[in-house]
């Protein structure tokens, strides 16, 4: 027995010690990426809520040089982009989704768009911001909410796309099995069990999507643009929050880059929050 | 079969056809939602080429590698801004690459149980927080810390190395290609570490068992059994993160400085595609401007698409190694 063991503790000690250096480095690694976004949340609360007021929240943006005002149009103007934007993908998205976990698993055309989705997933979001530019905003002839609607929905669809074809892969196929033995036809069971047992975890994927929008700057600068004032005509340039965030805290006035900081605290409690709802759905979901 | 015959009233074949055409009607209905991501990809591409045309027809494919971007003159060439984007894209994969390789290893590895989900929930939010906080951040916070304290030690020991230290000099004004760089890397962090933890538990626990019995170490097993076993998925991974960070545009615009030059220095101000598009878009005079800021865009939407092709296309390949798992 002994004759097999290595002798030579310096071999031991040098794998110890290369195990010890790789497993400090991996720790320091996770305290980075924690202190980080502890410090963005901190310095978030720190500007966001000092610049929070009641008239940030019911007053328009200021005009340059004055003092003063709020974000009443941009949140509003984001509202109602969102929730349009919401409108717009869920049918789109869900109905996409169903097609690929229901009809699309032998198919090439479904491996395809599936691939093509992906990489929607992850497509620069300027360059969609650019492509309804030149389908929208180009032949109506003037920016709107509409344009802006339309950019976040190319942005959110893949989203839902993803979530829902996996969320509906999830239910059991004896559950299908069992509907068609009852005789129900085929878009029955897909609408009426299937998506029915995954409801949550669609809605899941509908929240991810929302909160991944919300948050979007680049392609609403060229579609739903900015106004100063308060519209809710979607047809005209919409005021929204991302969109005054970047033009106010780039510019020289101290007003303005507070309400930049409000504004960036709302989205990141939105955002987060809309994160937070759907993962706590998702495992509810789970736990049944 | 003559009960079956019997079963088969008129009635009941009027419902059973009325169902076979609704069962038709649905499947083709979703699969036209299906198709209409395939057709977004083809419009993007189809209307950005047009939008781009009178460049490609004025400077040719000399467009994608001159300097001059001379609004007054309509001289136009994209090189100053697709080298910002490869060079900020490439400073923040090699900052992100072994960062999201800790984590990942610490979340699967070393984490106590009960801390692996919130932790792991901790560095998911990261990843949602939106990209135009981490621009204002980087121009607020990072920027005055970055210019203070970080590029004057850079200079005096990096920016001291014969041949590399040319990079590292310059004005300390905190905004530049490796500001943008780092707030880059910051932001594609989460993402790859997520992705790297995702295909690290697909390693069958009866190798990492085998490993640990015979005596390795936690690092060696990291080392030699996990990272050789999901090799293409870690670098699926880390292209996903590349494509993120190669069309990201609020992170950068608020830090890169907007200024069209090229210069070797890494501490001076530059551009990157999606920057430029957020600044000059929205003032382009319909022409060679606009036209060239479409091509630039083009130039941005292809790079990004090989990239997340070759991403998407590694990490499918690492699923299907899930199936051999016993």
């Amino acid at each position: 027995m002994i004759g097999i063991v290595n002798k030579d503790p310096s071999i031991y000690a040098r794998r110890k010690r290369a195990n010890f250096i790789g497993l400090v480095l991996s720790m320091s690694a996770m305290a980075v990426g924690l202190i980080f976004l502890l410090w963005i949340l901190a310095i978030l609360m720190v500007k966001g809520f000092s610049a929070l007021s009641f008239a940030m929240l019911t007053q328009s943006t200021p005009a340059p040089g004055s003092e003063g005002g709020g974000l009443a149009n941009a949140i509003v103007g984001s509202l109602m982009i969102v929730v349009s934007c919401a409108l717009l993908s869920t049918p789109i998205g869900v109905l996409a989704g169903v097609y690929l976990s229901e009809y699309g698993d032998r198919s090439k055309m479904a491996s395809i768009t599936r691939f093509v989705n992906d990489i929607m997933l992850s497509a620069p979001s300027i360059v969609i911001g650019l492509f309804v530019y030149a389908l929208v905003v180009v032949p109506s002839k003037h920016f709107s909410g509409w344009a802006g609607t339309i950019a976040l929905s190319l942005i959110a669809i893949p989203v839902v796309v993803r979530t829902t074809e996996n969320m509906l892969k999830l239910v059991p196929v004896s559950l299908r099995e069992a509907a068609f033995a009852l005789g129900a036809p085929k878009w029955k069971v897909s609408t009426s069990v299937v998506l029915k047992a995954a409801q949550s975890g669609v809605m899941t994927g509908l929240l991810l999507a929302l909160a991944r929008v919300s948050g979007e700057t680049a392609p609403l600068l060229f579609t739903a643009l900015n106004n100063q004032f308060f519209s809710a005509d979607m047809n005209k340039p919409m005021a929204n929050l991302p969109v005054v965030i970047f033009q106010f805290a780039m510019s020289p006035y101290e007003n303005w880059v507070s309400l930049a900081w409000g504004g960036a605290l709302l989205i990141t409690l939105t955002v987060l929050t809309l994160n937070i709802i759907a993962r706590v759905v998702f495992r509810e979901k789970v736990a049944a | 079969m003559n009960d079956v015959d019997n079963l088969m009233t008129p009635h009941r074949q009027s419902v059973l056809r009325w169902q076979r055409w609704q069962d038709y009607l649905f499947e083709k209905t979703t699969m036209a939602f299906a198709l209409s991501t395939l057709l977004a990809l083809t419009g993007i591409i189809v209307s950005l080429f047009i939008s781009s045309w009178p460049v490609l027809t004025t400077f040719g494919f000399e467009f994608f590698y001159t300097v001059e971007w001379d609004i007054i003159n309509s001289k136009f060439g994209g090189l100053i801004a697709i080298f910002g984007t490869v060079a900020t894209a490439t400073i923040a994969i090699l900052i992100a690459l072994p960062l999201s390789f800790g984590i990942a290893v610490f979340l699967t590895e070393t984490c106590p149980m009960p801390l692996r989900r919130p932790l792991g929930t901790a560095i998911e939010l990261l990843a949602a927080v939106p990209s135009i906080i981490y621009g204002m951040f980087g121009l607020f916070v990072f920027a005055p810390l970055f210019a203070e304290y970080v590029q004057p030690a850079l200079a005096s020991t990096l920016g001291q190395i014969p041949g590399i230290g040319i990079l590292f000099t310059g004005a300390f004004n905190g905004i530049g290609i490796l500001a943008a760089g780092l707030i880059l890397a910051m932001m594609i962090l989460p993402f790859i570490a997520s992705v790297m933890r995702d295909v690290f538990e697909i390693v069958p626990p009866i190798l990492k068992e085998s490993a640990y019995g015979i005596g390795c170490t936690t690092w060696e097993v990291v080392t030699k059994i996990v990272l050789p076993y999901t090799k293409t998925g870690v670098v699926g991974g880390v292209m996903l993160g590349l494509g993120r960070a190669l069309g990201e545009t609020m992170a950068v615009t608020f830090v890169i400085g907007n200024a069209h030059k090229l210069s070797p220095s890494l501490f001076s101000p530059g551009n990157s595609i999606a920057s430029t598009l957020a600044n000059e878009f929205g003032e382009a005079e319909p022409g060679l401007h606009y036209a060239s800021l479409f091509s630039l865009g083009l130039a941005l939407f292809l790079i990004t698409l090989v990239v997340l092709s070759l991403a998407k296309w590694m990490l499918i390949r690492a699923e299907a190694k899930k199936g051999m798992k016993t």
